[in-house]
């Protein structure tokens, strides 16, 4: 498997990070090296192994589905780049 | 009294409560080092104002005699932990100005054990490093220098400032994170010892996360008492970290008794890496040897699947980062960035991504975006996760074979210059963590004990890794392997 500049542009498109045009051949490179070191992992036998889903042998707690915290709306935006009135502000998203 | 920045916690302890210190003099000791150490780059925010007031206020419990172990006692805490109003950047741009409402676990155990706070530490972004390189506050200097140069050398990473600071004695110690190696990687190359404990011991709540099923805090300290001591302070059970576990946590150091006779130490042959400098395999068979000495059996075991940890690693960690930096969005808090007319929110997010995470972190974030993408999951990430299971069973197969712990290098080689490793395809960097890395993908304890000196007068450590939950047991075994190596050499300060 081979990225090429087109791929690792769809891929920053999808982590949301602007890549500038002219740096998309060398990030594609770089994903090749890692990529190529990954793809050790072809050697290895898995055929009937589960993949791990919790590294220790414990089930996931319940708790009751009640509200335990809130009311806190001055520390939650306290840093955020831009509130207004109680609310985080973003830039218009519907037309 | 001078230098009492150079006391270890359980020295440090022991004078508080015999009334021959106050925790307001060692607090000063360890702020007039800091002041004196800006060369180092290891504290990044400094709290002075905090720590005199949480030392009186250490030395009024001290004097009506409720004191915990870690009261009145100055430590370093690494910039991953959100502590309530002081600023928390986890070593990134992208939390420029983010100070937390809220404080960490952790960091709370501390300080409700009466612990002081002197600031926070240098580290890699998002602890995604093994150098301390990618900070945005700059590389962190190692105290050590390579025999007579000058050439600024990596304290390691991720917990480059942690390490830095407790070698250099700016502080008594400090808290650490371990993602792949990150505690004890630099603990080993700065002559200090660092424990990984089990996941699931120490909370991961309030700690910035990078790869969820990996991340694990833990002390990095001036000997193995001391990282006892501070890791039963760090560890609880947390019910806001659903993967906290839910067990007693027993008094590690009363488990130190150096008697190690008749445990069944394992060496893994896997571990025994082409290209290996002929001074690592020097100093884990003289680990062998002292461990035998002191009574315990050694025995040549296999941990087959060892080769593939990195390069699981390597789908795993990005993977899980890539969703949970999807949270640093320009939004909520940290940096936005500035935009040009007609930018709607998609435009908001790329540039505010690209101007916050620097570029270990953003290649990072796009391979894990890659390898969970559509078409691409099972082929890298489920695989990765089988062969994480794979790995795991090797561990539990020689622990239900008898093994007590498992005697391994810490790292590949001694610190290297910053800078060095610049022009190396990033894998190279990876293989830092080597030896290491097996370890967080089994969840596992693992501990870094210095034992020896290179030829340019670094330090190196060994590494002991511990079956599941039994970190007292771990703890004893590397106090043993301390006692035999007597290692006490300390950098000469040039700073």
């Amino acid at each position: 498997m081979s990225i090429d500049k087109d791929t690792a542009a769809r891929v920053a498109k999808l982590a949301r990070i602007k890549v500038e045009e002219d740096a998309l051949p060398a990030l594609a490179q770089e994903f090749n090296t890692i990529l190529g070191f990954i793809e050790q992992l072809n050697e290895v036998d898995v055929e009937g192994v589960e993949p791990m889903t919790s590294v220790t042998p414990m089930r996931l707690k319940r708790r009751e589905d009640v509200v335990t915290d809130g009311n806190q709306q001055d520390k939650i935006l306290s840093n955020a780049p831009d509130a207004r009135e109680g609310f985080f502000a973003v830039p218009k998203v519907v037309e | 009294m001078s230098d009492l920045n150079k006391l270890g916690l359980a020295e440090a302890r022991d004078k508080l409560r015999a009334k021959e210190v106050t925790s307001v003099e060692l607090t000063q000791a360890c702020l007039d080092a800091i002041e004196g150490a800006g060369a180092l780059n290891a504290f990044v925010h400094n709290t002075p104002d905090l720590a005199l007031e949480q030392a009186k206020a250490a030395d009024a419990r001290i004097a009506q005699g409720d004191a915990p172990n870690m009261c009145g006692l100055p430590l370093g805490i690494k910039d991953l932990f959100c502590t309530k109003g002081v600023p928390s950047q986890a070593a990134s741009g992208i939390l420029e100005g983010f100070v937390p409402e809220y404080e960490s676990t952790i960091t709370q155990n501390l300080f409700d054990a009466g612990a002081v706070m002197l600031g926070k530490l240098n580290m890699d972004e998002f602890a995604m490093g093994s150098s301390n390189e990618t900070s945005v506050y700059g590389n962190a200097v190692s105290p050590w220098r390579r025999g007579n140069e000058d050439t600024p050398l990596t304290p390691g990473g991720s917990s480059g400032g942690s390490a830095s600071a407790v070698a250099a004695d700016l502080c008594l110690a400090a808290t650490g994170t371990d993602t792949g190696g990150s505690i004890r990687q630099p603990a080993a190359f700065t002559g200090i010892t660092g424990i990984k404990p089990t996941y699931g011991r120490c909370s991961r709540w309030g700690v910035v996360a990078f790869a969820s099923s990996l991340d694990q805090a833990g002390p990095m300290t001036k000997n193995v008492r001391d990282a006892a001591i501070m890791l039963e302070t760090m560890c609880s059970h947390d019910p806001k970290d659903s993967t906290s576990a839910d067990i007693p946590v027993p008094n590690f150091e009363a488990m130190l008794t150096g008697d190690i006779r008749g445990k069944k130490i394992g060496i893994p042959k896997e571990y025994h890496m082409d290209g290996m400098p002929a001074e690592i395999d020097a100093l884990w068979a003289e680990g062998r040897d002292m461990l035998k000495a002191a009574g315990a059996e050694i025995v040549d075991i296999s941990l087959p699947h060892t080769k593939y940890a990195l390069p699981a690693y390597y789908v795993i960690a990005p993977a899980e980062a890539s969703s949970n930096l999807a949270r640093y969005d320009g939004v909520r808090y940290g940096h936005r960035a500035t935009l040009a007319a007609g930018d709607g929110i998609t435009e908001m997010y790329e540039k505010t991504r690209a101007e916050g995470f620097g570029h270990e972190v953003q290649r990072r974030v796009m391979v894990g975006t890659y390898v969970l993408s559509a078409g691409f999951y099972d082929a890298y990430y489920n695989r990765a996760r089988k062969v994480r299971a794979l790995i795991k069973k090797d561990f539990d197969d020689v622990f239900a074979a008898g093994i007590d712990a498992i005697l391994t290098p810490a790292t590949p080689s001694a610190a290297f210059g910053l800078g060095e490793m610049t022009d190396e395809d990033p894998v190279k960097m990876y293989l830092n963590d080597v030896f290491t890395v097996t370890v967080n993908l089994a969840g596992l304890p693992g501990i870094a004990v210095p034992t020896g000196l290179d030829a340019q007068g670094l330090p190196l450590g060994l590494q002991l890794i511990g079956r599941p939950w039994e970190e007292g047991d771990l703890l004893n075994t590397a106090y043993a392997l301390e006692q035999a190596a007597g290692f006490v050499a300390k950098p000469a300060k040039w700073w």
